[in-house]
């Protein structure tokens, strides 16, 4: 199962290694990664999508809290959560297909960040399955290119 | 203590130590540590001059071992910090607290490919518990305040230090911090009062119960707490070989070890049991065999300080987070009264019974006719015998080792070291010696075999310049044994690149380094020599014993079976 966990490390020389390590050197697996400063400089927070059952998880949040780095670990999968990811995609163009993929990516509601004769750039953000899903409607038409940055998570305030 | 006065980095290093109670360091010069070796050549810490710095952590994870304090490393950049690797490793797969200072090229350099650079904080970083490169002398004392403390708390292990030439160099304010504050590391040492209940509960409707205790007991130094424990409920107990002495050797509930070469009993009741109590142990797969067939009819009580040894490997039933000293003493508080124990105890007496025969029927044993060549496991039974069970005693890996574990009986704790985690050929004389620097008036003995022994045998040369007569007992079967036996057993009799017939004469070896030697063939000669080996105290002894080459350890279970599934003598 897909897990989205947040991990509050201390912003120190070597955090980034000590995590992406924990994970290697045990066999978990990483589908993505992501880390930046929170609002306190001295915090990173590093947002990781992982798979495996709960015996696997269970191992991955007692491995990373074990580290002395690690502040905090939250798994936001059985909570409700916001996900995003931004992509930028370099699509081919033709005189033909360019207002079906301008309408395309308007209905994801995209931007076009760049146009040259060949290829538009594009930027798209959303969920995961979002950015899967308008890579998979534009691949006929030529994708040259893709840049993602992996999902960001952050929790739904309680309403 | 010197305070606000402005120092060098080197001698607030020094300063740092004596802050800490540190009596004694182990080390090895190099160019970057010269600025610390001139500070440490005015005393007041005692250093240890090693051959190898894989021997000087091997000798602080002996010293750490036997005295409880924390072992301390001080080697030089590049191939003095690679070669701390392996003692590294090893600790930090027992648990063993260590600090170890490691010196680095000039801050300016790093990550220019400079002379003896390596990235040794990178390099260990998955065999620490945590390390540090420093990087502004302002937070040395801070950064050595906390390796101290991280070293010696929660689950102990090695944290590694490293420390720029510019940074021993420069100077600064010394004040050392009287507190540490490391808000992401707070270990949990008190038991949860609720589960604490429970897991009595549970212990106490069982009609099989086991105890079985790892090397955590040790740690936390509970051996009492836990003996008292199992007497107040006539629990059988087993220990792993990291929890040797954990638990009297002598005591009738002492069922032996477990696992790969433990004991019939031990096994047999670990797979029958209903109740199996983990203390400080973590399910190893040399203790636990077959994963699936693991004490398949047990509820599991698991209390261990470390949550990720919790359902890492086996499902645990009740777990309890803490320390197991706290967590013991706090169930031998919550224990019914006297009647309701003495109920338990006779509702258990058929199962204890049960674990008597199996003990009686098959117990530890080999060839004692006493004919043809020796026989290993007569040379560990004569040096119990004739060091009254009181010696400390250290192995190196292997059969060694085995024999070691199962024919002395330890009594105490902090008296049995060895590889357990990791496997260390070469650990033996290394720890022996630092153990020996901790109680110089204790006998120490490394039972060795012929294989380990030359993988640190340059230590001799440290023992005799600190006079320590450390006695290196070498079960010689001229093989490297235990790979010997698996290929006997497993593999066609192919011995394939495991004879040693090239060796040295251990004797002229030890004379030549100024160390005792003697030589045994004949196992009536065994118990004389021995005896004088044990008067010898200025300087080391290696005796070689030529012990029989095709003997074997058992009871073992082949790897991948089901620990009940043994192959007996
Ligand atoms: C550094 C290292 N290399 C290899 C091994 C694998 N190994 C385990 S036991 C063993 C044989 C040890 O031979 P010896 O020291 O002669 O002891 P014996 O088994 O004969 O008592 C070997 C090679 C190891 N444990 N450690």
């Amino acid at each position: 199962m897909r897990h989205t966990i947040s991990v509050f490390v201390t912003n120190e020389f070597g955090v980034l290694s000590r995590i992406s390590g924990l994970f290697s050197g045990r066999g978990f697996n990483i589908e993505s990664l992501t880390v930046a400063e929170t609002m306190d400089p001295e915090i990173s927070r590093m947002t990781i999508i992982t798979r495996g059952n709960d015996k696997i998880l269970e191992q991955i949040t007692k491995q990373l809290n074990k580290l002395i780095s690690v502040i905090k670990v939250h798994d936001f999968t059985n909570e409700k959560h916001i996900e995003r990811e931004l992509a930028m995609i370099k699509v081919s163009h033709k005189t033909e297909n360019r207002a079906e993929i301008l309408s395309i990516v308007e209905i994801f509601r995209g931007r076009i960040l760049d146009i040259s004769p060949k290829s538009y750039t594009i930027e798209i953000t959303g969920a995961c399955e979002k950015i899967e899903a308008i890579t998979e409607i534009l691949r006929p038409f030529g994708i040259k290119e893709i840049a993602r940055t992996g999902s960001l998570v952050i929790g739904r305030s309680p309403k | 203590m010197t305070k606000n006065k402005t120092m060098t980095g080197a001698e607030i290093f020094i300063q740092c130590l004596i802050a800490e109670e540190v009596k004694t360091i182990f080390g090895f010069p190099g160019g970057v540590l010269l600025p610390v070796y001139d500070v440490l050549y005015d005393g007041p810490i005692e250093h240890i001059l090693v051959r190898h710095e894989q021997g000087a952590v091997h000798m602080a994870d002996g010293y750490a071992r036997v005295s409880g304090k924390p072992g301390v490393v001080l080697v030089t950049s590049g191939p003095g910090a690679t070669n701390t690797v392996t003692g590294i490793a090893t600790a930090y797969m027992d648990s063993i607290p260590m600090v170890v200072f490691t010196g680095q090229v000039p801050t300016a350099l790093i990550g220019n490919d400079a002379f003896q650079e390596a990235d040794i904080v990178g390099i260990t970083r998955p065999c620490t518990k945590h390390n540090y490169l420093v990087k502004d002398i302002k937070d040395l004392t801070k950064i050595i305040k906390e390796a101290f403390y991280i070293a010696t708390t929660g689950r102990p292990g090695p944290v590694l230090v490293d420390i720029p030439k510019d940074i021993f160099t420069g100077t600064t304010v010394f004040n050392y911090p009287d507190k540490v504050s490391i808000p992401s590391y707070q270990p949990t040492y008190k038991g949860h009062p609720g589960q604490v209940k429970k897991a009595l509960d549970f212990i106490l409707k069982s009609k099989r119960p086991v105890v079985y205790a790892g090397g955590g007991v040790l740690l936390s130094d509970a051996s009492k707490e836990l003996t008292k424990f199992s007497e107040k409920l006539g629990l059988p107990t087993t220990t792993t070989l990291m929890g040797l002495g954990g638990f009297p050797g002598t005591h009738p509930l002492h069922m032996g070890m477990l696992g790969m070469h433990g004991t019939y009993a031990a096994n047999m009741a670990v797979t029958d049991t209903d109740c199996l109590i983990a203390i400080g142990s973590r399910f190893d797969d040399r203790v636990t065999g077959k994963i699936a067939e693991f004490a398949p009819y047990a509820g599991v009580v698991h209390i261990d300080i470390d949550p990720t040894s919790i359902s890492k490997n086996v499902k645990v039933d009740i777990p309890i987070v803490g320390d197991v000293k706290k967590v013991l003493k706090e169930m031998i508080t919550a224990l019914p009264k006297a009647a309701e124990l003495k109920k338990f105890r006779k509702g258990i007496s058929e199962w204890s019974g049960e674990i008597q025969k199996w003990s009686t029927e098959h117990s530890l044993t080999y060839d004692r006719s006493g004919k043809g060549n020796i026989k290993p496991q007569y040379v560990i039974e004569k040096l119990y015998e004739l060091t009254k069970g009181d010696a400390i005693i250290t192995t190196e890996v292997g059969q060694n080792q085995m024999w070691a574990a199962q024919f002395y009986k330890f009594d105490k704790p902090r008296t049995f070291l060895t590889s357990g985690g990791l496997g260390t050929m070469g650990y033996g004389l290394p720890a022996a010696i630092g153990a020996q620097i901790a109680f110089p008036r204790k006998t120490v003995i490394d039972i060795a075999g012929d294989g380990s022994i030359q993988m640190n045998i340059q230590e001799i040369a440290t023992a005799v310049q600190y006079r320590l007569p450390v006695i290196v007992a070498i079960l010689n079967n001229m093989v490297l044994g235990m790979v010997r036996q698996w290929q006997e057993l497993f593999y066609d009799k192919r011995y394939s690149h495991t004879c040693m017939s090239v060796a040295p004469d251990f004797v002229k070896l030890a004379e030549s380094y100024g160390a005792a030697g003697f030589k045994v063939t004949e196992q009536e000669d065994v118990e004389k020599v021995i005896k004088s080996a044990l008067k010898i105290k200025d300087r080391p002894i290696i005796i070689d014993f030529r012990v029989e080459p095709f003997e074997g350890v058992y009871p073992m279970v082949p790897a991948g079976q089901p620990i009940n599934k043994m192959l007996l003598v």
